[in-house]
């Protein structure tokens, strides 16, 4: 059993756990990601590491209550326990050597952007963070971000925060800006990811995409996360979750990833109605 | 009396019945059965059944306590050389190892030497009487990573002879395999929940989410404390064909679908993992897991479902026991046939409809000259394609190892195909460090892992002794 040492509702869909995970904590590093059950019938789920405490013992998830499984986590308290935390999974996010570096995070992407930036400034890096929320009310984490930044541009899809636009339109100006970047990093939904580039590879501006597939152990056994790359099946768990997003089949992941689309849906509305019980 | 020529028959849940439920097929002998069985054994001098037996159960001497009615008394021989009889007694291929020596065989059907060991183990459990050791620790720790048929016979061993076992396993729940990959109706969970704690009794700790090669290496458990490691770790990452549409959604790897099955439940209504309903089924493969995708996929209420091999019946490797219960529940076997090429819908407005698995184009084959391992290899024959109607694909082709353990642990020699390499007794390149089973061999089965399992346990033993 692992405990919630701090929750935070980061806005009405996102919310922010610390679990004390000692030997994680020892371990993790930006682009890895945990497996977690809430309970002992539950689901394991991939939840990319958004930070760690290795003092504390702890371990950041940062989840957007999206299913069944992300809202019985979402009824959870500090001091409530969840059945199984396991991790670091998957390789960390290659920063080593990176001089100037656009970061890239989309929605509760950001929550995995975030210490993939904070990485980049502590290695000395020049870090260019764009982020992009649909509206105003879902931005998290932007004093973070701003203080792990050299510049950063938030955009909002109706304006009502930033500039107005997609992530995808910032990443065209800052290159266009002759910003030179070695790297851009992109953290976000599957079709932003995709979009992102499709401007970068315009630039031939080397990107690393952070994939998250359905999986269920996580740990190199059932295959469930592969994913074409450059033609070639690989395993988000084992090869991952960071790919060469100029290699990355982005269509093929978004056709696999609605595969149990409405299980999904049946099980969300399974949740919603149990709650309704509860709260 | 006469000698019965033949084996007393397994008492098997009716065919059409166990088709549409995980409940277990092989029922077990009863007790007046299990002692008829055991008298047909000569306890002949040479015993080659022990020999043909991988972790070398005494076997003609616990036959003869089921014969006296002494089925605890049989239980204490089994267990001193093996730490899961229940298991073995379901799922060993007991009909190519020490059952295919046995003396009765030559001339009538060999005893039903599994069936005796499953019998006996059984009865211990509903018993209910606890074996008592007497244990004297060393105070000497060892750490076992994987709690697979391996790693929980090493474990097994090693607490038997006083030594402080951890075993680290990665999922949620230990068994490895058998909680993973075999299915109910073969092996029901809670026959493995009893061998797991039986070991617990022993004193076996089980830490389960710990990954080795993530969580903590190798080299960690060492500077740990850890006087010895076994690394019973299993087969690893599933293969696939390379062929057009094995990304199309229902397309499994055979691990995939009977993990979703087995260890998450989705077998069960309200089980919160999905898995696909379908309706018309094609496992591609010939082992016994590909029996076992198979007979799940019907049990979860296909109406067709078809095995898909490039061989023949004879190059077949899954038990014969299993592909004769596998056609009785009404599995079809479409042989010399290999897919290449998998179709999918396309052209629905609904974009999440399209992409789904709605056959596979397979060409037949004809056997050819016979490969390094003396199996004759399929050989494609030209314009034989055709299109088998199939909304779901499970591939079954074999795994290959995986890269966590050996890509952390410095000076860990693995081979050309990514297996550690080990001696007999187990031991690899680095020193304290054992391995064995799938990890080791490649895909194998539950014994031969077994027996892995002792002879580390058997060398870690040897090597603490003399240190």
């Amino acid at each position: 059993m692992y405990k919630i040492a701090r929750k935070k509702i980061l806005n009405p869909t996102v919310t922010l756990m610390d679990i004390v995970a000692p030997l994680v904590a020892k371990k993790a590093l930006a682009g890895q990601f945990i497996i977690l059950r809430v309970d002992e019938n539950g689901e394991r789920i991939p939840l990319t590491v958004a930070g760690f405490d290795r003092s504390e013992g702890t371990v950041r998830i940062i989840f957007q209550i999206v299913g069944a499984t992300t809202m019985m986590l979402n009824q959870k308290n500090e001091g409530d326990f969840i059945a199984d935390f396991v991790g670091p999974l998957g390789r960390p996010t290659e920063v080593e050597g990176l001089k100037n570096v656009l970061v890239v995070g989309g929605g509760v992407g950001c929550a995995i952007a975030l210490p993939v930036a904070q990485r980049l400034s502590e290695l000395g890096a020049r870090v260019t963070n764009v982020i992009g929320f649909r509206t105003r009310d879902l931005l998290f984490l932007e004093d973070e971000f701003k203080a792990a930044s050299d510049k950063l541009t938030v955009m909002t899809d109706d304006g009502s925060y930033g500039a107005k636009g997609l992530v995808t339109d910032a990443v065209r100006s800052e290159i266009e800006a002759g910003a030179n970047f070695d790297r851009v990093i992109a953290i976000g939904p599957l079709v932003m990811m995709k979009y992102v580039v499709a401007v970068t590879k315009e630039f031939g501006v080397p990107t690393l995409c952070s994939m998250n597939p359905i999986m269920i152990d996580g740990t190199g056994m059932c295959g469930c996360c592969r994913l074409t790359v450059g033609g070639v099946t690989k395993f988000a768990c084992v090869d991952g979750p960071d790919f060469d997003g100029f290699e990355i089949d982005f269509d093929e992941a978004m056709a696999r990833a609605t595969m149990y689309a409405p299980f999904e849906k049946r099980e969300r509305e399974k949740a919603c109605n149990l709650l309704k019980g509860v709260i | 009396m006469p000698m019965d020529p033949k084996k007393h028959e397994m008492p098997l849940q009716d065919a059409s019945k166990r088709a549409k439920n995980f409940g277990e097929v092989a029922l077990g002998y009863t007790e007046n059965v299990a002692v008829a069985e055991a008298k047909r054994c000569l306890c002949c001098k040479n015993r080659p059944c022990v020999s043909a037996c991988p972790v070398g159960i005494s076997i003609p001497e616990f036959i003869t306590k089921i014969k006296e009615g002494e089925f605890e008394e049989a239980y204490k021989i089994i267990t001193k050389s093996s730490s899961l009889p229940a298991v073995c007694g379901r799922v060993c291929p007991q009909e190519t190892q020490c059952e295919s020596k046995c003396t009765m065989g030559i001339k009538f059907e060999p005893v039903g030497i599994g069936r005796l060991e499953r019998f006996v183990a059984d009865r211990h459990v509903e018993s209910g009487l606890k074996e008592d050791y007497e244990i004297t620790r060393n105070g000497k720790r060892v750490a076992v990573v994987g709690s697979g048929p391996s790693g929980l016979t090493c474990a097994g061993d090693l607490a038997k002879k006083g030594y402080d076992v951890t075993v680290f396993e990665a999922l949620h729940v230990a068994g490895g395999v058998l909680v993973y990959g075999i299915p109910e109706f073969r092996l029901p969970k809670k026959i493995v929940r009893g061998e797991v704690d039986t070991l617990k009794e022993l004193g076996v700790k089980i830490e389960t989410d710990v990954v080795v090669g993530r969580t903590v290496t190798v080299d960690e458990l060492l500077d740990d404390g850890f006087e010895a490691v076994f690394i019973g770790s299993g087969a690893g990452l599933p293969s696939f064909m390379n062929i057009p549409g094995e990304s199309l959604k229902g397309v499994y790897s055979a691990n995939e679908f009977l993990t979703r099955s087995n260890l998450m439940r989705a077998y069960e209504d309200g089980s919160a993992t999905p898995i696909m309903r379908a309706k018309c089924v094609i496992v591609v493969g010939g082992g016994n897991v590909a029996m076992d995708a198979a007979r799940t996929a019907l049990r979860l209420g296909a109406d067709s479902v078809r095995i898909v091999y490039r061989r023949s019946m004879e190059e077949l490797p899954a038990r014969r026991e299993e592909v004769e219960h596998a056609m009785e529940e009404g599995i079809e076997f479409n042989l010399l046939t290999n897919p290449v090429e998998i179709l999918g819908t396309s052209g629905s407005p609904d974009k999440n409809e399209n992409g789904f698995v709605k056959g596979v184009k397979v060409i037949k084959c004809e056997l050819g000259e016979p490969d390094a391992r003396g199996r004759r290899r399929p050989v494609e024959i030209p314009g034989s394609e055709y299109v088998l109607d199939a909304d779901c694909v499970i591939m079954a082709i074999g795994t290959s190892p995986n890269p966590l353990i050996e890509s952390t642990t410095e000076g860990l020699s693995v081979n050309s195909h990514g297996c550690i390499i080990a001696d007999e007794t187990g031991k690899t390149s680095r020193e304290g460090v054992y391995a064995g089973g799938d990890a080791v061999t490649g895909a194998a089965t539950v014994i031969l892992a077994m027996g892995a399992g002792k002879a580390g346990a058997k060398a870690i033993d040897e090597y603490l002794s003399k240190k």
